[in-house]
């Protein structure tokens, strides 16, 4: 089946229509290019055709870029090396590999017949980059549509002459920060940098492109083909513009990746170097630092779970097969504090009516009153507005949860309030209704007691600000059953955010993993490790936040309360961490965090910014023999001692996959995003270095580094965590 | 082995590096030339004798480039036999020049050799010469480059000067050099640059501003606050290197750094024998020169390391020195190094340095040398240690002894 339609009209134009047979969306895949060399080989041949026109079939829009699923046999390294040449290296096999999409493009902008692009919606990436190499582009005029080269947001680069096309159409300033930030441009954009050629209505593109080939049979050269080439803003580093570029670009490069990631300075150099070239040379630098990104597991594992897993996870990969379709039509939301608001908010922003339920009308009016704020924040069509907020129903009394078909319950973080408030709900709905809990730490099968068919219970753990936070950690409790797995699943679904699915445990996945990282930076203060290095490492190993400045906005206070539940809960079970006495401290001296504007740091009033308190080693460490940790020891601590706990969540079945883990550390609590989470980097590091550190760890540091025995077992038998997943599925 | 003797050291006034600036009609061509031809008549020498002249220069494009040490030689009519080279140590190149020549005498290479520079910052400016260090993204990225001013800013917070050390600091540049001034202190070593027509159109460093307190600089703002904290944000890129620091304090100004300016210099370096041939006396012999690499991102740490380093070779240690002088780039580049190295004030740039009187990078280091030298002579001491930072996180140092 072809990918690629041709229809030669009468005045000789030959348009190539991209439909890729099966797929919502034209994507370039090997049948594509296989076709379109077949396409270019024609148009050069055959002299009844005078010019071209590529359009897509697809009303979805032009075409998305390379087929990231695709690409598996490219990146880390793995060449496939069906190119020629049997004595080269596998990096000179990769290079010739990932060259070819650049000489197919490179092929077609030099046939020698005038060619132009009819883009009639979306193009990104690769997409994008078959339109630069035509001679004239012609673009939807709808402002909605998407043009841009978002590679670098998966760890990847344009490489099929995006690098160098895309600045010698608008200059190497402006192109730098689309290529860097992956931002897309909308068609009015793209005809103001000189992108795109000229704007129509999605329905006349093809018409407009007919019409300009037709009116240009002899350019078929591109600008920077011809000799009066003049690069828009110059060029060459003896320019002071061009010098001044990159001398900008490469501390904001620096700054932005914390230097922890590929692609954003590979781009940075195939510009710099590819710019100065003539562009037969500059294609081929950029495909040289393109196999080079590529060759390295990062962009691999990037690629995984920023992009395939992640949307494996919200087309529903752990959704319970049997069970059909059951879309939440009404909510019960049990509380109208900051998390029930915010699942309120984004529950009716999904066309779904939600009953928000509080002790007294007014807190559930000030629930709804959040998202009315939020909404005019956003400046929203008051039309819009207004229907939003009517599916949104505060109440305070429990009659009014009739006909709700999912309840979620986001009360105070206590077991005896939140049974009581459990059989309330049930009275009015019945216990064939499903029940989700937000807790964040409560395990869920105990909760599971207060509803009369646990089977029906089960956790649905939300992250704060909720309309901002991209992950739900669905948690399923011992008695749990498949229904209730679905329907919170389809609930995530209609809300438009990235599901994991957990089994039972303290703190289940997320919670338990992300305070290692605070625990471990408590640690490091205790032994006397200055604030402002641990603050900087975590910062610098890729974590949104440092790990006390993240305690101060959780807050000190409620550091403590857990820490108290959880030995109360646990008994002898319980293990003491060497970060509580410094938050039993803390509190002893008033020091919540910032919500009492004193915490591991002071928060003096605005704009003064935040500032380490300056008593905070004096009052809390104790120099020892760590003390002088340097940041390399620093930053091992800090991201062993949460992958050990990873590890541990699979090893006892509160993980089923490692998706689940990838997906629920980068969304959940920000987990180095360039490792593509803690499995992948363990993976990556090798289970038989990460155990050997570790053990090194355990022996410094304590038992809270000791590898579970799975891992053990699985680096004595060289295995990964992925490997062992995709065995199991075949199995 | 011969020994390197220094017979004359020369320099032009400091003209201000700015359009206003009374050098800067002149070339730099110009300037070279006016300073070897001051060394050949003030020595009486016959320039056949010098096998090479070695000029420091930190632009070496335009009017600087294609090799401005042989321009120069051929521009003064010194034979035409003698070499000219022109090299790049940053900062250090004037002292780097001497110390290539003092290298060439001692290894018998030549009789003569001349060590200078020269740096017309308002005619070529700053950076002109472009370069991978901070413009290839690859190079830039894994040296982490941030500009010199930021390095200035982390070593004082790294080290705990204020904003109110580092001004008392350049005040107290300025009141040196005035007073320096006034007594004469650098008459012997000073010529006036001519113009087109013979005129002297400066005599007198411009850049010096005698009334200088701590009131006035008060009111300057920091000059790397913007880039270092907003963008493109520099300030990060230092805590990349240095995480231990929480937050940098942008102590640095037009006021406390070194000024930009125009001017050159030259040493005339020859072995014994040529003294004796020209009936000269030798001022100094230079004892050792030494340079160094250190860590580049705060770039400006050198001097320590490198004086280290002098130091033990020369079997010496810093009570052996009578005087030093320590380029004033920033100020808190000179306070570290007293710091570092336990020394005092009293015996440290005691003339001023490049905050009252401004830094032609090429020529610098060669200026200074002749200073000290003069202080020397001045005060009956003996020993002079003369060092500079240098960009990339290098060093360069001189030992010399009064003779």
């Amino acid at each position: 089946m072809t990918t690629l339609h041709h229809d030669l009209d009468a005045d000789g134009i030959l348009t190539l229509t991209i439909d890729l047979p099966g797929q919502s969306m034209n994507v370039i895949n090997a049948d594509f290019t296989t076709d379109l060399a077949a396409a270019i080989e024609t148009i050069k041949s055959d002299a009844a055709i005078l010019g071209v026109v590529i359009t897509s079939g697809k009303a979805s829009g032009f075409m998305a870029g390379a087929d990231l699923k695709g690409m598996g046999g490219l990146v880390g390294g793995t060449s496939a090396g069906t190119g020629p040449g049997g004595g080269k290296s596998p990096m000179a096999k990769l290079f010739d590999n990932v060259f070819r999409l650049n000489q197919l493009f490179r092929s077609l902008e030099t046939c020698g017949k005038p060619v132009a692009a009819a883009i009639n919606g979306l193009a990104l990436g690769g997409g994008l980059e078959l339109t630069l190499a035509c001679h004239y582009r012609v673009c939807s005029d709808n402002p909605k549509v998407q043009l841009g080269l978002p590679e670098v947001l998966v760890g990847l680069f344009p490489g099929a002459g995006g690098t160098q096309r895309l600045p010698r159409l608008m200059g190497v300033q402006p192109a730098l920060m689309y290529l860097l930030q992956g931002k897309f441009m909308s068609p009015q954009e793209a005809l103001g940098f000189g992108v795109v050629h000229a704007l129509a209505p999605a329905a006349d593109v093809v018409a407009a492109a007919k019409a300009w080939v037709k009116a240009n049979p002899t350019k078929f050269t591109q600008p920077w083909d011809e000799k009066s080439f003049k690069f828009p803003g110059g060029v060459g580093a003896m320019n002071p513009g061009f010098a001044q570029t990159f001398v900008a670009g490469n501390a904001i490069t620096a700054k932005q990746t914390n230097h922890n990631m590929n692609a954003p300075i590979a781009i940075m150099s195939a510009v710099y170097e590819g710019t100065q070239l003539p562009f037969d040379t500059a294609i081929r630098i950029e495909s040289k630092y393109f196999a080079k990104v590529v060759a390295d597991p990062q962009a691999g594992n990037m690629i995984r779970s920023l992009f395939v897993s992640k949307q494996a996870a919200e087309k529903g990969a752990r959704r319970p097969k049997n069970v059909p379709p059951m879309p939440p039509k009404k909510i019960a939301m049990l509380g109208a504090g900051l998390m029930g608001a915010g699942v309120a908010m984004v529950a009716a922003q999904a066309g779904i009516e939600v009953v928000l339920l509080d002790r007294d009308m007014a807190a559930a009016e000030k629930g709804k009153q959040y998202t009315a704020d939020r909404l005019a924040k956003k400046r929203t069509d008051p039309a819009k507005m207004e229907a939003l907020l009517a599916r949104i129903h505060p109440t305070a009394d429990y009659a009014d949860l009739a006909g709700c078909d999912l309840i979620i319950e986001a009360v105070f973080e206590e077991r005896g309030i939140k049974a009581e408030v459990t059989k309330k709900v049930e009275a009015v709905v019945g216990a064939g209704t499903i029940f989700g809990s937000n807790t964040s730490t409560l395990p869920i099968t105990g909760l599971a007691e207060a509803w009369s068919k646990p089977a029906n219970f089960i956790g649905i753990h939300f992250f704060s600000p909720v309309e901002k936070m991209p992950l739900v950690e669905i948690i399923v409790g011992k008695e749990t059953g498949p229904e209730a797995i679905a329907k919170a699943l389809d609930f995530v679904a209609a809300i438009r955010k990235t599901p994991i699915v957990v089994n039972d445990s303290r703190g289940f996945y997320t919670s338990r993993c992300f305070g290692t990282y605070v625990q471990e930076g408590l640690a490091l203060l205790a032994e006397g490790v200055g604030p402002a290095l641990i603050e900087n490492v975590g910062k610098h190993m890729g974590m949104p936040v440092g790990p006390l400045a993240v305690n101060d906005e959780v807050g000190l206070d409620l550091s403590l309360k857990v820490a108290k539940q959880t030995r109360a809960d646990l008994g002898d079970a319980y293990k003491s961490s060497p970060s509580e006495e410094v938050i039993a401290t803390m509190n002893e001296l008033g020091r919540f965090g910032r919500k009492n504007g004193k915490g591991f740091y002071v928060y003096p009033e605005a704009p003064a910014k935040k500032y380490l308190w300056p008593e905070l080693s004096a009052t809390v460490a104790t120099p020892g023999e760590h003390s002088d940790a340097t940041p390399e020891a620093i930053r091992e601590r800090l991201l062993y001692r949460q992958m050990v706990e990873c590890a541990r969540c699979f090893a006892e079945g509160v993980l089923e996959t490692p998706e689940d883990g990838d997906l629920g550390a980068i969304f959940g609590w920000g987990f180095a995003p360039f490792t593509g989470g803690p499995f992948s980097h363990m993976d990556t590091l090798g289970l038989a270095n990460v155990v050997a550190i570790l053990d090194g760890l355990t022996q410094r540091h304590g038992d809270r580094f000791t590898p579970p025995q799975l891992l053990r077992d699985m680096a004595a038998k060289g295995e990964t965590f992925y490997g062992r997943a995709a065995a199991k599925l075949a199995a | 082995m011969a020994e390197a003797l220094i017979y004359d050291a020369v320099r032009t006034p400091r003209g201000k590096g700015r359009k206003d600036g009374k050098l800067h009609e002149i070339t730099p061509i110009q300037l070279a030339t006016q300073v070897l031809e001051a060394v050949r008549d003030r020595t009486g020498i016959d320039t056949a004798d010098v096998d090479d002249v070695v000029l420091g220069c930190v632009a070496p494009v335009g009017e600087q480039g294609s090799d401005i040490a042989r321009t120069a030689v051929l521009n003064a009519d010194y034979a035409e036999t003698t070499a000219g080279v022109q090299i790049n140590r940053f900062c250090a190149s004037g002292l780097e020049a001497v110390n290539m020549a003092a290298a060439k005498v001692i290894s018998g290479e030549a009789m003569f050799a001349i060590g200078g520079g020269v740096e017309s910052m308002s005619r070529v400016p700053m950076g002109a010469d472009g370069g991978a260090w901070p413009m290839d993204p690859a190079v830039a990225y894994k040296t982490y480059f941030m500009p010199q001013g930021i390095g200035a800013d982390l070593i004082a917070t790294k080290y705990g000067f204020s904003r109110n050390d580092v001004d008392a600091y350049a005040v107290e540049s300025q009141k040196r050099a005035a007073r320096a001034w006034s007594e004469g202190r650098f008459k012997n070593s000073v010529v006036g640059v001519r113009d087109v027509i013979g005129e002297i159109v400066l005599d007198r460093d411009e850049h010096m501003r005698p009334g200088t307190d701590m009131q006035s600089l008060g009111g300057l703002n920091p000059a790397f606050e913007a880039i270092g904290e907003g963008m493109p944000g520099f300030d990060a890129i230092a805590l990349q290197k240095y995480p231990e620091v929480e937050k940098i304090f942008h102590v640095h100004h037009g006021g406390n750094s070194s000024g930009i300016v125009d001017g050159a210099a030259a040493v005339l370096v020859g072995n014994r024998d040529m003294g004796a041939k020209y009936g000269i006396k030798p001022r100094a012999k230079i004892l050792g020169m030494a340079s160094i690499g250190s860590e580049p991102a705060i770039m400006l740490t050198g001097p320590t390391p490198v004086t280290e380093k002098l130091l033990k070779r020369l079997g010496m240690t810093v009570a052996d020195i009578d005087l030093f002088e320590l380029n004033e780039a920033f100020a808190s580049v000179v306070l570290r190094y007293m710091q570092a190295l336990n020394i005092d004030h009293d015996k440290i740039n005691v003339n001023g340095g490049a905050i009252a009187m401004g830094h032609p990078l090429g020529a610098t280091g060669a200026m200074i040398l002749g200073t000290v030298l003069d202080e020397l002579e001045r005060t009956g001491k003996s020993t002079a240690l003369v060092t500079l930072c240098v960009g990339a996180g290098m060093g360069t140092a001189t030992v010399i002894e009064r003779i």
